[in-house]
């Protein structure tokens, strides 16, 4: 750009123009007091940076543009290309498939339907690795179904427990006992359990999968509570508020995981993961952390595994598909091509931009400063 | 019988304690009894209905609003419709109300009456017709009046209507016979008549003529007091009903901003349209209207299909609604009623002799100013300063210079002869020729007539003349010697430069006529020797003069009168007694003839002045008003069209519009007068003219062509014709004025002019028109125009008060036009284009959305963003930018007017501008929603492998959008100040500081937390921050490419402007330097013209 400045107005407002003006000091007496003020805000005459966008101008950022884009869009790219991720469709619909049986699974078939897939990871996972569950064609962002909660329910608030909010319905009651927590969201909890094995020489070694820290921490320590109560009992300050559990799960919110009290509740964080509703159809959510553990080994080594499958929630109905994926992680979030591409093809196309521009401003640069304005 | 034991409780009212007292069959209870208190049931009537007639309304709207959401769309509703009409119409209100208080100070100025024989003061509001009421001089009367007396012994009075009909000459009006000698007011008391006159008309010049009628609007001169009878008042005056009705203007961008509405509100029912159809389409599959993990409700599973789809397509609209931008009419209030003060505050449009500066009465109009097509301007004070000057004579051929005027210099180019030299006879005949041919009469005492007067004549003595001409030539001989003292007992007094006094008996006067061009008197000298000295028109003289230097006379006058001077010729004869005996003679018979006097009298006028000796010429100044000739030039320039709309006759307008530079010297003069059209049909004048130019418009380019049309003819040509093709004439009409650069309309009535206006205004190409003048008798072509501009000038305040733009100069309408019109479209026009595509921007991700969320109305952005999106995120700096832009400086607008033909018709609001801003938009909203959806989609985008959710989504579209739309401000700013600064990356700021605190809290009123920690959470993604640059850059990349090229390959000249001053600007010091030689060069250039002067 063109960094000019413009130094047309001094501060005591003399106007330097060279047309015009009439000059301050000679008011008449009766001008005087009607006389508008001399100040360069009110003769729009304040100094003022006037920059315009010419072929000159525009040139260097074109071309800084493009050397910046291009070296971090390879970056991205090769960080990208670096991250090991594995997925697999544990849905079922091909015949073939080890869960296929469980296919048509209904939420509380007893005893649960099991399924294990054994799969073989060429190279190894060197770093700490997460484990997501992905579901596609599930519409949380169903403008129905992401209103369909009660935040304050959520945080603990005992009278929103009593009396959960009208968005919820028709998930707010079962029976007449106020459901917690409520709406369809909270209702449709994904409850597939998935186990790791590794399969080493016929024996199966699991591999330990921690459930904690895959929530957002001001979700867990601060939008999530559970309700209060004269006890710290859960179980007995959500009868005490006489709720019920949602419909289709099998038991309720403060037996989520009874083992550890911090994790139990509204504050399971499997739970606070699913509440917070995705963006698109497709998306997929953080299920486990597997952490590596001995430095000079990988966290996942190459070789088979088995992964066991307790298949609770049923997709088939909505032509849902799910998922377990397994990915490393870089500073730069998961496996996306997208975004080094973008920045590669960007910053070309700016350097692409730059060079035109560059031929067009000597074809025609000089014919422009040149010419007079015609009167 | 009462039956006490019924004291009755109604049924579930346990708590009634009181008793009734029911008297069986009505009857009254004996006297004697307990007081009786009448009680009153209900009558026997079961209401299980919840509404009456009455209540409906009410109650229900009452019952409709305790739903949450139904109120929340009653407030938004309230606070979007409330709060423009509310700022619409308190600036609409507030206009008014200043044109209420110019009204009420008009309406209370004191008028004095007669009442009982005495005179008594009140305001001119209460003005009633048949009330006599007192004029004294130099004030306008208050009402049409029929003048009954007058201070002056022979009943007359002296007036002059110029703010009428922009005749600045002394009119001479008679009291009526009857009651001129009624002197005072208990003379005026004791009358009793009536008068019968005719309903009030408009047309102004027809009862001009009855002699007795005073008008509204016209001024007392040189008359101590008159009394007179209201005959029409308030609205019926002459005046008033020249007026047109003031209806609200609306300006060109206003025009196109309601049919760019039109199209948004179309995109977004078409919107609402297709999403509803795909909705359903889409959900036409059960397991998608109602997979398991979503159920409808009861309720809604119920309803019926039309009308849950109709509810469907309203929630479309009311997620999409936001495209229609409402703030965008609030904006443009704002900007209109705070940008007019920049107009008001302009120091060089502010006039120091009167100490005014510029008025804006209606702010809608700004941006109009930028836009004018043609300009039609009053002659007298606007163009002229209404005010006449002798500037030289020519005698013999010799030219002379009062001493008052150019310090006795002698122009060189005509044989420097200086006055003693010539040839005295002549020359001396001349002076006395001018002395005494004229009509002028003198005021004595000088008391009254203020300073300015007595200045002018440089003597005791006022002259008074029904011609201003007149006035200035006898002033003006007086400058070289020769003063007119008198006329006495018919002897008009002459003191000669020898401070003799020379009498002349004063035996004829061959009064002035518009036919004849001329007057001529005839008088008896000392000597005895009987001179007849005619004046008059070059055109009337020279075919009657058979002496004198008549070559050389004429190519002077030839060459006044295309300087824009008033010209006039000389001539005498000397008549021997028998001759003058036999004129006599002619005379008498033609006065005393019955029939055809004036016929016959005219020629007898023509019999007698003939065969004259040619003296001079004479040529008087109307002075123009400063640069005013500066100002037509640039303005035409500019491309726009200037017209002279005057009620004055057409030599006075022709010589005014030669001196303003509005006819040139090679003008080609085209003439569609009353005298041509009595010669010719119309028909055959109007095709001929146009033929003419037709034909020559092909071979000579560079001719121009003024034409001159007289308010006869323009009445014949606007006449609807009997067969009814009235468009015909009109069309061939416009079809010469197009073709003719320069266009002077004389005589013309106040509505005529407005007619023409109105004409042009409604020709097929729509221009847009800006009618200029000071008068009353331009009111009604101010309000008819586009763009109404009053001069507050000596004229009364009329024009002012009911222009839209009232400005103190003539020539402050460059500035006006040039600099502020120019701004002021360029601001309002991108401010409107920018708010389309901020809003297209805004709301085109959400619709894209919809088809990733099943069509289920799923807004994009969380209900804060939405709301203050345009409320507080983009809002200001759009306001400022459309307040402060100058995309070329201030210096140049004025100096390039050329400039302003860049923004003609509507430049930056054309189809093309608008559709290309509207892709614009979409291709941003793609970029946004499709950038963030591939980095969304599937994939991690935190390095704790955390997700992210729909509002995490949503925010960093959002914030995209933010900053992409700021910064696109940003690019189109050329002037940036530190207020632009400021604003601009202080509500950026103030986005981020804002999201900061929004998801920083738990907010305990909402019952909702979705937003929580949503923004941090983004800002500590790193491939958040870099997809946020990158799609930012994508976003503003086409529209920095497409300015590039376009100033690159086809400039328009605003863009050579910019790239030719950022040139010079380039190095200070070397701009600096060439300014001051710019200046020394105009110093010298005026010098120059000084001396040449």
């Amino acid at each position: 750009m063109a960094v000019n400045y413009n130094a047309k107005e001094e501060a005591d407002g003399h106007p330097s123009g060279g047309v015009g003006a009439a000059g301050g000091g000679a008011a008449g007496g009766v001008g005087k007091s009607r006389k508008p003020d001399n100040t360069a805000f009110k003769q729009q005459r304040l100094p003022a940076w006037q920059p315009i966008l010419t072929a000159g101008t525009v040139l260097p950022a074109f071309f800084i543009i493009g050397l910046i884009f291009i070296p971090i869009g390879i970056g991205i790219f090769v960080t990208s290309n670096n991250i090991r991720e594995y997925e697999i469709d544990y849905t079922g619909t091909d015949s073939s498939s080890p869960c296929n049986k469980c296919l048509n699974v209904s939420w509380n078939s007893t005893p649960p339907c099991t399924c294990t897939i054994n799969f073989t990871l060429d190279r190894p996972f060197e770093t700490n690795v997460f484990m997501y569950y992905g579901l596609s064609n599930f519409y949380q962002n169903h403008r129905r179904y992401v209103k369909s909660r009660d935040d304050s329910q959520l945080n603990g608030d005992n009278s929103s427990l009593i009396n959960p909010s009208k968005e919820c319905e028709p998930y707010r009651t079962s029976d007449n006992k106020p459901i917690a927590p409520c709406g369809a969201i909270a209702n449709s909890m994904f409850n597939d359990t998935l186990e790791l094995f590794r399969i080493d020489n016929d024996t199966r070694i699991s591999i330990p999968l921690n459930k904690k820290g895959i929530a957002w921490w001001t979700d867990k320590n601060v939008k999530f509570r559970n309700p209060s109560g004269h006890t710290n009992n859960l179980t007995a300050i959500f009868q005490a508020l006489d709720t019920t559990k949602p419909v289709n799960w099998p038991q309720p919110v403060y037996m989520l995981d009874t083992l550890e009290p911090d994790n139990n509740g509204f504050i399971n964080e499997d739970f606070i993961v699913w509440m917070r509703t995705a963006a698109l159809p497709t998306f997929r959510k953080l299920y486990r952390l597997i952490e590596k553990r001995d430095s000079l080994q990988p966290t996942l080594q190459a070789g088979t595994y088995s992964l066991d499958i307790t298949y609770n929630y049923p997709v088939h109905s909505f032509d849902g598909r799910k998922r377990m994926i397994l990915s490393t992680i870089s500073w730069m979030g998961g496996k996306n091509p997208f975004l080094g591409i973008a920045y590669i093809t960007v910053g070309s196309i700016c350097f692409f931009l730059g060079v035109v521009l560059l031929v067009i401003h000597h074809k025609y640069g000089n014919r422009n400063t040149s010419a007079d304005i015609p009167n | 019988w009462s039956i006490a034991g019924c004291s009755s409780t109604p049924d579930g009212e346990e708590n009634w304690v009181d008793n009734r007292t029911i008297y069986v069959g009505h009857r009254e209870p004996p006297s004697g009894t307990e007081a009786y208190i009448p009680q009153r049931y209900p009558d026997n009537r079961i209401v299980s209905s919840k509404y009456t007639f009455w209540n409906f309304v009410p109650k229900n709207l009452f019952e409709q609003f305790r739903r949450i959401a139904n109120f929340y769309f009653l407030i938004i509703f309230l606070v979007q419709v409330v709060f423009v009409v509310t700022i619409t119409s308190a600036r609409s209100g507030y206009e008014d109300w200043l044109r209420h208080k110019a009204d009420n100070a008009m309406n209370q100025c004191p008028v004095h009456f007669i009442q009982h024989g005495k005179l008594v003061r009140k305001q001119s509001r209460k003005l009633r017709v048949g009330d006599i009421v007192m004029v004294k001089e130099d004030e306008t009367f208050p009402c049409d009046l029929i003048f009954l007396s007058s201070s002056r012994a022979d009943g007359t009075c002296f007036v002059t209507t110029a703010s009428l009909d922009g005749e600045s000459s002394h009119k001479t009006y008679y009291a009526v016979q009857d009651t001129k000698s009624f002197h005072n007011e208990e003379d005026i008391d004791a009358l009793h008549a009536t008068i019968e006159c005719e309903q009030p008309q408009p047309d102004l010049y027809k009862p001009l003529g009855s002699e007795n009628l005073l008008l509204r609007g016209a001024t007392l001169k040189n008359t101590e007091r008159i009394f007179g009878v209201a005959i029409y008042t308030g609205m019926e005056t002459k005046m008033a009903l020249n007026y047109q009705s003031k209806s609200q203007k609306r300006s060109a961008v206003e025009k196109s901003m309601n049919v760019f509405l039109i199209v948004y509100l179309c995109i977004l029912i078409s919107k609402a349209l297709i999403n509803t159809i795909l909705k359903y389409l889409w959900q036409s599959n059960p397991f998608r209207d109602e997979p398991w993990y979503n159920q409808k409700t009861e309720p809604e599973r119920k309803r019926n299909l039309i009308l849950r789809a109709f509810t469907d397509f309203l929630a479309f609209m009311v997620l999409f609604n936001y495209i229609i931008p409402v703030s965008m009419y609030v904006t443009v209030e704002m900007q209109k009623f705070l940008g007019s003060y920049f107009l008001t505050w302009d120091e060089e449009m502010f006039d120091e002799d009167t100490g005014e500066g510029p008025l804006v009465n209606t702010s809608d109009l700004n941006e109009e100013l930028g836009q004018v097509e043609y300009i039609f301007t009053d002659k007298t004070g606007t163009l002229t300063e209404n005010n006449m000057k002798f500037r030289e004579c020519c005698i013999e051929g010799h030219v002379y210079i009062p001493h008052a005027i150019c310090n006795g210099q002698i122009l060189t180019d005509c044989s420097g002869i200086d006055m003693i030299d010539s040839s005295p006879g002549g020359k001396e005949l001349f002076f006395r020729a001018l002395c005494l041919c004229h009509t002028v009469q003198v005021k004595e005492d000088d008391s009254i007539d203020g300073l300015k007067k007595s200045q002018l004549s440089g003597g005791s003595c006022v002259y008074i003349s029904s011609s201003p001409d007149e006035v200035a030539l006898v002033e003006g001989i007086q400058g070289l010697g020769y003063t007119y003292l008198r006329l006495k007992d018919n002897y008009m007094e002459i003191l000669n430069p020898k401070t003799d006094i020379e009498r002349f008996e004063l035996l004829e006067i061959l009064s002035f006529d518009s036919v004849r061009r001329r007057m001529s008197v005839i008088v008896r000298s000392v000597t005895g020797d009987i001179f007849l000295f005619c004046k008059g028109a070059d055109s009337s003289i020279f075919p009657r003069v058979t002496e004198g230097k008549i070559d050389q006379i004429r190519s002077r006058v030839e060459r006044n009168a295309v300087e824009g001077l008033r010209t006039l010729c000389v001539a005498y004869k000397k008549f021997t007694c028998k001759e003058y005996e036999s004129v006599c003679r002619l005379l008498e018979n033609a006065k005393l003839s019955l029939q055809d006097r004036e016929k016959k009298l005219a020629e007898a006028y023509e019999q007698i002045e003939r065969d004259l000796i040619l003296l001079g010429a004479t040529a008087v100044e109307d002075q123009l008003q400063e640069k005013a000739a500066d100002t037509i030039e640039a303005l035409q320039k500019a491309g726009i069209k200037v017209w002279v709309l005057t009620g004055d006759k057409m030599e006075t307008a022709a010589a005014t519009c030669y001196a303003c530079k509005l006819f040139r010297r090679n003008t080609q003069l085209l003439e569609l007068t009353t005298k041509k059209i009595e010669e010719q049909s119309l028909h055959d004048v109007l095709f001929d003219l146009n033929f003419f130019l037709s034909y020559f418009q092909g071979r000579i380019n560079m001719q121009d062509y003024g034409l001159i049309i007289d308010g006869a003819a323009l009445s014949l040509i606007m006449k609807p014709r009997e067969d009814g093709s009235s468009g015909n004439y009109r069309e061939r009409f416009l079809e010469i004025c197009r073709n003719c650069t320069a266009v002077l309309c004389c005589r013309m009535a106040p509505l005529q002019k407005a007619q023409i206006v109105k004409l042009i205004k409604l020709s097929k190409e729509h221009p847009i028109t800006l009618a200029i003048g000071d008068g009353a008798n331009d009111v009604s072509m101010i309000l008819e125009a586009h763009v109404g501009i009053g001069i507050t000038g000596k004229e009364g305040r009329q024009a002012a008060r009911n222009s839209d733009y009232a400005i103190p100069k003539f020539k402050h309408l460059k500035k006006m036009l040039l600099v502020h019109g120019h701004f002021y479209y360029v601001r309002i026009s991108e401010l409107v284009q920018y708010f389309f595509y901020k809003n297209v921007c805004f709301i085109f991700p959400q619709f894209l959305y919809q088809f990733f969320c099943g069509f289920s109305q799923q807004p994009l952005y969380d209900t804060a963003y939405l709301t203050l999106y345009n409320i507080s995120f983009t809002s200001l700096p759009i306001l400022l930018y459309s307040l402060m832009e100058q995309h070329v400086s201030t210096d140049m607008l004025r100096r390039e007017p050329s400039l302003y033909r860049d923004i003609a018709k509507n430049a930056l609001l054309r189809w093309r501008v608008f559709i290309y801003w509207t892709f614009l938009g979409v291709f941003d909203a793609v970029v946004f929603f499709f950038g963030a959806y591939f980095l969304f989609d599937n994939t991690v985008v935190t390095s704790n492998g955390q997700m992210f959710g729909n509002w995490t989504f949503g925010t960093l579209v959002f914030t995209v959008l933010v900053f992409t739309v700021t910064l696109k401000l940003a690019l189109d700013t050329h002037y940036w100040t530190w207020i632009n600064h400021f604003v601009i990356w202080g509500s950026l700021l103030f986005y981020i500081i804002f999201s900061l605190l929004w998801g920083g809290i738990v907010w305990p009123f909402l019952n909702y937390q979705r937003m929580y920690y949503v923004f941090m959470q983004m800002l500590s993604s790193g491939p958040a921050w870099l997809g946020i640059i990158l799609l930012i850059t994508v976003s503003l990349l086409p529209d920095v490419l497409k300015k590039v090229l376009c100033r690159q390959l086809c400039p328009t000249a605003t863009e050579r402007t910019q790239v030719k001053l950022s040139f010079t600007r380039l190095s200070d010091k070397y701009y600096e330097s060439e300014k001051l030689l710019y200046s020394v060069s105009t110093d010298e250039w005026g010098a120059n013209l000084r001396l040449l002067g």
